[in-house]
């Protein structure tokens, strides 16, 4: 079980080969099956035995998808909200983590407790009054109904994230600093920031991530189509029955929705990763 | 424990991004006796060790345990005792528990381990640790509990990766002194791995030095100080450094910065020579000295029992030791013509006076 | 910034997100548990009548409440142990250097970036009756006879519902197994080796145990937020067949959104919000305990 890969008999090497496979057509075998059922001419689509490939493959449903709902306008409400939201949260956990890192052993490791205390309610306790305060503004349908909610969520996570990147930061750096005659805006925005910005981006692209994937706050909140996100706009299909849903339309959707965060994914893997097993780690 | 020799040959290994860590190194580690590893960082003797353990798998080359072909039989049942450098312990079990996991796992009877375990305990000190967690130990503590890791299985071969290295000064002489009592006691068949020549001179029966993945000498330790085959080996081994120095090769002297050294007759060697002399061989004095150079004193370094003197003879230097005084001077040098080492520049190999050069390997 | 502590400084840039959090999470919880005391009754706009712990009484006496209270312990227990069997399979596999290996990790991550409520459609159509692939699958290897109604029948929407949610969040399991693994040292367990484990021996005797704090907290993470599943039983199933798959929260969304049943609505919130706290509590309990161990 350890790396010592020169002197393991080749017999397992396949075998984790296999597994390996098995695992990567597992992940992404649902995604796959979509993208295939978006292509397929409605016929196919419901005929049985299943149509495996289409043939051939149609881009009726993605134009389709245009005209029968303001598909568009989801993609971009969902964007410009998960952005907004981002912003806020990762400015807001910058400076708190900055406050966080250079608090005494208990202060410090209080208040992160606490913040991780807050990220295990579960949201639909916070939901109806949430409800009530932005129907009370009047600001159903607004994106300031999810922009604000969004970043408060994501706050833990961010700044767990951030306040670890900084803690690892060498204090001697900012001495340094000092001693050459740095204010401490002048520290901020030459030492800690530029090495900071790794972390910033692991953050934002997490809090992107989950923003643009919520669905209750989005479901509840946005009631006109002109305003859901690209979650409550899909998935709000589903209240009629399973069957009289246009498949091929659907899958389009789902396919064009969750194209930018495989794209993320795949191109910021690392960060992700880093990210997040930084923060679990901490608990 | 059966005592059979442990025998390299023409071992070679090559890493995946082509670097050649051990180039046809051969070895043989007799019963009984300590065989160490020595050479600078990077030199492959970890490797090689790793090798031995089965942990990696050489490129080419074999292993022989007695008669029968080690490279095929799996590491774990080589009945290698490995000492890892960084000690390696269980960390989320006591003492105790990381004495007796191998001979848990190798279903040795309960009251067996029990015995073993504190016998061992025993031996190494451990005796009122065996509760606590590597945690909880300091570092010399930890490395008793690696040390007794191996011992508890009896292996047939010990392993030990730079045991010492983690240590500070002091504990490190002791526990120099607490190793070989302590083979010597058990009548292991050692090979030892370290980068320290103070350790392999006091620890080894026999000693290989090893540089980028190649033996550059084997014999016994007291012969490597004596006689060493490599100029690299020269002022590797041997504290205080051996002063080196080079010069061309005119006629019957040694033409080097500001300074001739008479080459001594029927030395082989050509062109470009390297000429050494061990600080203990050097003799000074504040007077001039008949066959001697004069020098100028540069550095003194109190060593404590003695001093160590760095004179400027012409434009080369040259460390000597001396007896510990109010204010050190010295403004002469002289060695016995016998005490200094020869060697071609270009090979960094041994030139004798008379006759052929210093076989590498015996 | 000198020194440790919280001077002004800080204390003003902790004030915005603290403000933030007060707004969004603080007061809402507060109303929230106001609301689960009362009787709420739209009367124009909302009127409370007090009715102290009448609805939690009710709550008691509520066979649809205990019927999402199992269904979320079912969904809960065995989402989780799935996942935590599959995460550390993944994550061993994951753990060795081979090429492709980052590619290999961003593929089995893309499941865990995927939004729920959307994938809860795309696994509806893998699981449906009539033209799922699904079924095609096990009808073409000869596994059933007939095609399966999944979402149709109680026990096998259940199952559809833990086979996404382990397709979803496996990932980030197998993320912190992984992270958890390499903070083991190599050393440790070549040293295993050499001493003459097998694997099976080494797997159990070495990595499991030094594996097991980091394996507490995915677990702990994991229930919590399995407890809390909203999006996938809401479109994904619908809480259906006749409430089979309906879960704590989908129940209190229900009487929140469908039967306007405000205060009820709140006290199924409060409670499961109750009930999710001592799991977690629980399981980080024995998180640090075990944790402390490892000295």
């Amino acid at each position: 079980m350890s790396g010592g890969a020169n002197a393991r008999p080749r017999a397992t090497g396949a075998l984790r080969a296999l597994a390996l496979a098995a695992v990567l057509a597992w992940s992404a075998a649902p995604a796959v099956w979509q993208a295939l059922t978006a292509l397929k001419p409605d016929a196919q689509i419901t005929r049985t035995p299943t149509v495996y490939l289409p043939s051939p493959p149609t881009w009726r449903h993605v134009q389709a998808l245009w005209d029968r709902k303001p598909f568009g306008r989801y993609l971009a409400n969902s964007a410009a909200i998960a952005a907004a939201a981002t912003l806020l949260c990762v400015s807001l956990a910058a400076l708190a983590a900055t406050a966080i890192a250079r608090l005494p052993g208990r202060g410090r490791e209080g208040t992160l407790l606490a913040l991780l205390v807050v990220s295990l309610f579960p949201p639909i306790l916070l939901l109806f009054p949430l409800y009530e305060g932005v129907r009370a503004l009047g600001w159903v349908n607004h994106p300031l109904a999810l922009v604000l909610p969004f970043a408060a969520l994501n706050l833990p996570l961010a700044v767990w994230v951030l306040e670890g990147a900084l803690r690892a930061l060498p204090a001697e750096l900012d001495e340094a600093g000092r001693l050459d005659g740095l204010s401490a805006l002048g520290r901020l925005r030459r030492v800690h920031l530029p090495l900071a910005l790794p972390a910033l981006a692991t953050t934002a692209i997490l809090v992107f991530i989950f923003c643009w994937n919520e669905f209750m706050l989005s479901l509840t909140f946005m009631t006109r189509d002109a305003a859901k996100t690209v979650t409550a706009g899909i998935a709000s299909v589903s209240g009629a029955s399973l069957h009289e849903i246009p498949w091929g339309q659907l899958s389009a959707a789902i396919v064009i929705a969750t194209l930018p965060l495989v794209a993320l994914v795949l191109l910021f893997e690392r960060r992700i990763v880093s990210g997040l097993t930084r923060g679990a780690l901490k608990g | 424990m059966s005592m059979v020799e442990l025998r390299g040959e023409e071992i070679t290994k090559d890493f995946a991004d082509g670097a050649r860590a051990l180039d046809r190194v051969s070895f043989v580690a007799r019963p009984g006796r300590v065989l160490t590893l020595l050479g600078p960082s990077g030199c492959g003797k970890s490797t090689l060790l790793r090798i031995v353990a089965g942990l990696e798998r050489a490129t080419s080359g074999r292993l022989r345990l007695g008669d029968e072909p080690f490279d095929d039989v799996p590491a774990g049942r080589r009945g290698v005792g490995f000492v890892f450098q960084n000690y390696a312990l269980y960390p989320h079990l006591t003492v105790e528990g990381n004495l007796s996991l191998a001979l848990e796992a190798g279903r040795v009877p309960r009251g067996e381990i029990r015995r073993r375990v504190a016998e061992t305990a025993e031996w190494l000190g451990l005796g009122g640790l065996l509760g606590r967690r590597p945690g909880q130990l300091s570092g010399g503590q930890q490395q008793r509990v690696a040390l007794g890791r191996a011992l508890v299985r009896r292996p047939r071969l010990y392993l030990l990766d730079e045991p010492l290295s983690n240590l500070d000064a002091l504990l490190r002489e002791g526990m120099r002194a607490e190793l070989k009592a302590l083979f010597a006691r058990v009548g292991a068949t050692v090979i030892y791995v370290t980068h320290d020549q103070t350790e392999a001179m006091s620890l080894s029966d026999d000693l290989i030095v090893l540089r980028a993945g190649r033996v550059l000498q084997c014999a016994g330790p007291l012969e490597v100080h004596r006689r060493p085959a490599d100029v690299f080996v020269a002022t590797f081994v041997g504290s205080p450094r051996m002063s080196v120095w080079r010069g061309r090769r005119d006629g019957d002297v040694l033409a080097c910065r500001g300074v001739q050294v008479p080459v001594p007759r029927g030395l082989g060697g050509n062109g470009e020579l390297c000429v050494g002399i061990r600080p203990e061989d050097v003799e000074v004095a504040t007077s001039p000295l008949e066959g001697g150079w004069p020098g100028e004193l540069e550095v003194v370094e109190p060593l404590g029992s003695q001093v160590l003197l760095t004179l400027r003879v012409g434009g080369e230097r040259v460390r000597a030791l001396a007896a510990p005084a109010e204010r050190p001077a010295a403004s002469w040098v002289r060695w016995p013509g016998g005490s200094l080492h020869w060697f071609e520049a270009e090979s960094g190999r041994r030139l004798e006076p008379d006759g052929p050069t210093v076989e590498v390997i015996r | 910034m000198s020194g440790a502590g919280l001077t002004r400084e800080r204390t003003l840039l902790l004030f915005p997100a603290l403000l933030l959090l007060a707004l969004v999470v603080a007061v809402p919880i507060l109303r929230v548990v106001q609301l689960g005391f009362h009787r709420v009754e739209l009367d124009g706009g909302i009127a409370l009548h007090w009715a102290g712990l009448e609805p939690y009484a009710r709550l008691w006496q509520d066979g649809r409440w205990w019927g999402a209270l199992r269904n979320t312990a079912v969904f809960t227990g065995a989402s989780v142990a799935l996942e935590l069997v599959l995460g550390v399979a993944v994550a061993l596999l994951l753990h060795e250097r081979f090429r492709g290996r980052g590619l290999a990790r961003a593929l089995v991550m893309v499941p865990w970036a995927l939004p729920t409520a959307i994938m809860a459609l795309a696994w509806a159509w893998i699981f449906n009756d009539a033209f799922g692939v699904l079924n095609d699958l096990l009808g073409r290897l000869g596994l059933v006879r007939g095609p399966v109604a999944w979402l149709g029948g109680p026990g096998t929407a259940m199952l559809a519902l833990v086979v996404a949610d382990v397709w979803k969040t496996t990932p980030f399991v197998a993320l912190i197994v992984l992270a958890g693994l390499q903070g083991i040292p190599e050393p440790v367990l070549e040293a295993a080796r050499v001493d003459g484990l097998s694997a099976a021996q080494r797997f159990r005797r070495v990595l499991l145990p030094l594996l097991g704090p980091s394996l507490l907290v995915a677990v702990a993470f994991r229930a919590v937020q399995a407890y809390g599943a909203f999006d996938l039983p809401y479109v994904m199933t619908g809480g259906g067949p006749g409430g089979a798959t309906e879960t704590v929260s989908l129940y209190a969304y229900r009487n929140y959104f469908r039967y306007l049943d405000f205060g009820y609505g709140s006290a199924v919130a409060v409670q499961g919000a109750l009930l999710a706290a001592l799991l977690a509590a629980a399981l980080m309990g024995l998180a640090g305990r075990r944790g402390r161990v490892r000295a």
